[in-house]
């Protein structure tokens, strides 16, 4: 269930917390495992985790659906994490998330026909000086028009080819 | 400008060991390590300084680390609360981007002032940028001896790991983070009993703001007079303000308190074209919301912040031009703090969606003519009788959009349609 190359990096993150205190890692080995696993979670997997770092089940499983970075059912290849919160908001994110939910013909939750991208409405994601922004992955992608997300889409579509 | 925390900003990698040192970096650290400075010195440098906490309650620093049982007998925590996610906040992720350095050399100078030989920076889960940076800085600091044990042959030791998040805008308030480092739900704890006696893995802990922490070195190294002249009395020093909305120019500026407010709006490049200024969120989302006549005279510091209305807090300031529809932005904001209620206390979990429907409804068209009341009897029943400070936050700008902006709510109610978008 869990790959030998992502206990490597579970372990990397235990070693930073006190003897008999693995459960702190318990978020990140979460993170871990789903991106093995298209991006979501299940039961099996969740379960897993706690196994491997000798904790109850239901532990694992609270702290998975408590927050908000892990998926319980398939999401796509990549997910575009909007936010719409006030800063975004006042510079206009409410269009360019209409503008993209066309140009990818799904709604907010909804995943490409490809299985290539999800999108997602977020609140606040700290970046509010480069609003309106998103966020795929790791990167931020700031000061966002249509003509940028046609550029990022456009990239991300010619990747998977 | 740009003095403390920005001391680095317009250099060459200015995140870089090499540029922090060049600046005069880990001055503070190494006289610590050569035995120059006592715990005592420092929490009355910090005292003289005026330093209060940047997460938004502004408690003052050099007190808090004062309260630290430093002498028990058993392992202490420093905690840098780097959640940064108050709607409007993005100071302390370009602090981690451009000088991490300065975070480390705070919790360094912080674990040495409590006797704590642990730390954890908990960095948001969606800042990964920064997240890579702090680690790049971490590795750089123990390469050169300034982290780890019995460092440069003295007996301080100091250890400082990254932890991230994983989404949850309540584990930037403090105890609920300490759950989140435990590897549990984010759910805040009652207080008492306090951190700084049982605080994370049940051991004494003092969690600060990134920028607190990012703010005593400079503090330390040009003393805290220095640091206290800058600002005005009662609000110590330069602060960090997040300008963003309906600006020209939004950015992070690190500035004295006491600035008049319409010097930062001039410096984020003042409002649009041929708009006019409306109306400004001083502080974060938590924060009351005042109109445009009220924030034009208002200094940028916790009393003048104050007297105008509202709060500090973490010195995000929303600027929202005559475009803005105010029942639209308070309904998103209303939408953020249920999202993000963790559910654990009544008032907060029931109030906060009683809260966002009731919006919720005006804006579909449905409003009734006593939603009004309805509004603003439960934000008044949330207010003081929770947990933590979410609560409070919730309902605070709800009180505030319907004082100042009232007219606008009666009538997106009787015309079922914005007063300002039609
Ligand atoms: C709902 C809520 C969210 C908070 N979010 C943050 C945050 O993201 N960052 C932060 O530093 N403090 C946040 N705080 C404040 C912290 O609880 C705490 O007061 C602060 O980290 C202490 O550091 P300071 O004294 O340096 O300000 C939040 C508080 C509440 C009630
Ligand atoms: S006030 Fe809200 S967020 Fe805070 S503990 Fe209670 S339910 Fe949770
Ligand atoms: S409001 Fe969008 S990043 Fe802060």
């Amino acid at each position: 269930m869990i790959s030998n190359k992502a206990k490597k990096q579970i372990d990397i993150w235990v070693a930073k917390y006190p003897e008999g205190r693995q459960s702190s890692a318990v978020m990140e080995a979460l993170k871990i495992v789903q991106a093995e696993n298209d991006n979501s979670l299940t039961t099996e997997a969740i379960q897993a985790v706690a196994d491997y770092l000798d904790m109850p089940g239901i532990a694992a499983a609270e702290v998975a659906t408590f927050y908000e970075n892990y998926n319980h059912k398939p999401v796509g290849k990549h997910t575009i994490r909007f936010c719409h919160n006030i800063s975004c908001m006042l510079n206009g994110a409410d269009d360019l998330i209409v503008y993209l939910e066309k140009k990818l013909g799904v709604k907010t939750g909804e995943v490409t026909k490809d299985s290539l991208i999800n999108v997602k409405k977020v609140e606040c994601l700290g970046a509010c000086v480069g609003a309106p922004m998103f966020q795929i992955g790791d990167q931020y992608y700031e000061n966002l028009t249509t003509d940028k997300i046609d550029e990022i889409v456009d990239g991300l579509r010619k990747k998977s080819k | 400008m740009n003095e403390v925390c920005f001391k680095t900003l317009d250099q060459k990698k200015s995140w870089s060991l090499k540029t922090y040192e060049a600046n005069g970096g880990y001055s503070v650290w190494r006289k610590i390590l050569k035995g120059e400075l006592t715990p005592d010195q420092i929490i009355d440098e910090l005292k003289t300084s005026g330093l209060r906490g940047r997460g938004g309650a502004g408690f003052p620093t050099g007190l808090k680390w004062s309260f630290m049982p430093r002498n028990a007998d058993v392992q202490k925590y420093v905690v840098c609360n780097s959640d940064e996610g108050e709607p409007g906040t993005c100071k302390d992720r370009d602090i981690l981007r451009y000088n991490p350095h300065s975070v480390i050399e705070g919790m360094a100078i912080g674990s040495f002032v409590m006797n704590a030989t642990k730390g954890y920076n908990y960095i948001r889960g969606e800042f990964m940028e920064p997240f890579y940076r702090f680690e790049g800085a971490l590795k750089e600091a123990y390469d050169a001896g300034l982290l780890g044990e019995n460092l440069d042959g003295s007996s301080v030791s100091f250890d400082l790991y990254a932890h991230l998040g994983a989404g949850a805008y309540i584990c930037g308030e403090e105890t609920a983070l300490l759950e989140s480092l435990e590897g549990k739900k984010g759910q805040p704890r009652f207080k008492p009993p306090f951190p700084a006696n049982i605080g994370l893995f049940g051991m004494p802990t003092t969690i600060n703001n990134t920028e607190s922490f990012a703010s005593v070195p400079e503090i330390l190294a040009q003393g805290g007079q220095w640091f206290a002249d800058i600002g005005v009395e009662n609000s110590g020093g330069c602060k960090l303000f997040s300008v963003t909305g309906h600006v020209n120019e939004p950015a992070n500026f690190e500035v004295p308190m006491g600035i008049p407010f319409k010097d930062l709006l001039e410096m984020a490049g003042g409002i649009r074209e041929g708009r006019t200024l409306k109306a400004v969120i001083p502080g974060g989302s938590s924060t009351p919301v005042l109109t445009a006549d009220a924030a034009m005279a208002m200094t940028m510091d916790y009393d003048g912040i104050e007297k105008a209305g509202s709060m500090l807090g973490a010195g995000s300031v929303i600027i929202m031009d005559d475009t803005t529809c105010m029942v639209e932005a308070l309904t998103r904001l209303a939408h953020f703090y249920y999202d993000e209620s963790c559910g654990q206390c009544t008032p907060c979990r029931e109030g906060t969606g009683w809260l966002y429907r009731v919006l919720k409804r005006i804006m579909d068209g449905n409003g009734k003519a006593d939603d009004i009341d309805l509004l603003l009897g439960v934000q008044d029943k949330i207010i003081g009788n929770t947990i933590c400070a979410l609560g409070d936050a919730a309902a605070m700008p709800v009180e505030s959009f319907l004082r100042n902006f009232r007219q606008e709510f009666e009538y997106y109610i009787e015309h079922g349609k914005s007063m300002v978008k039609g």
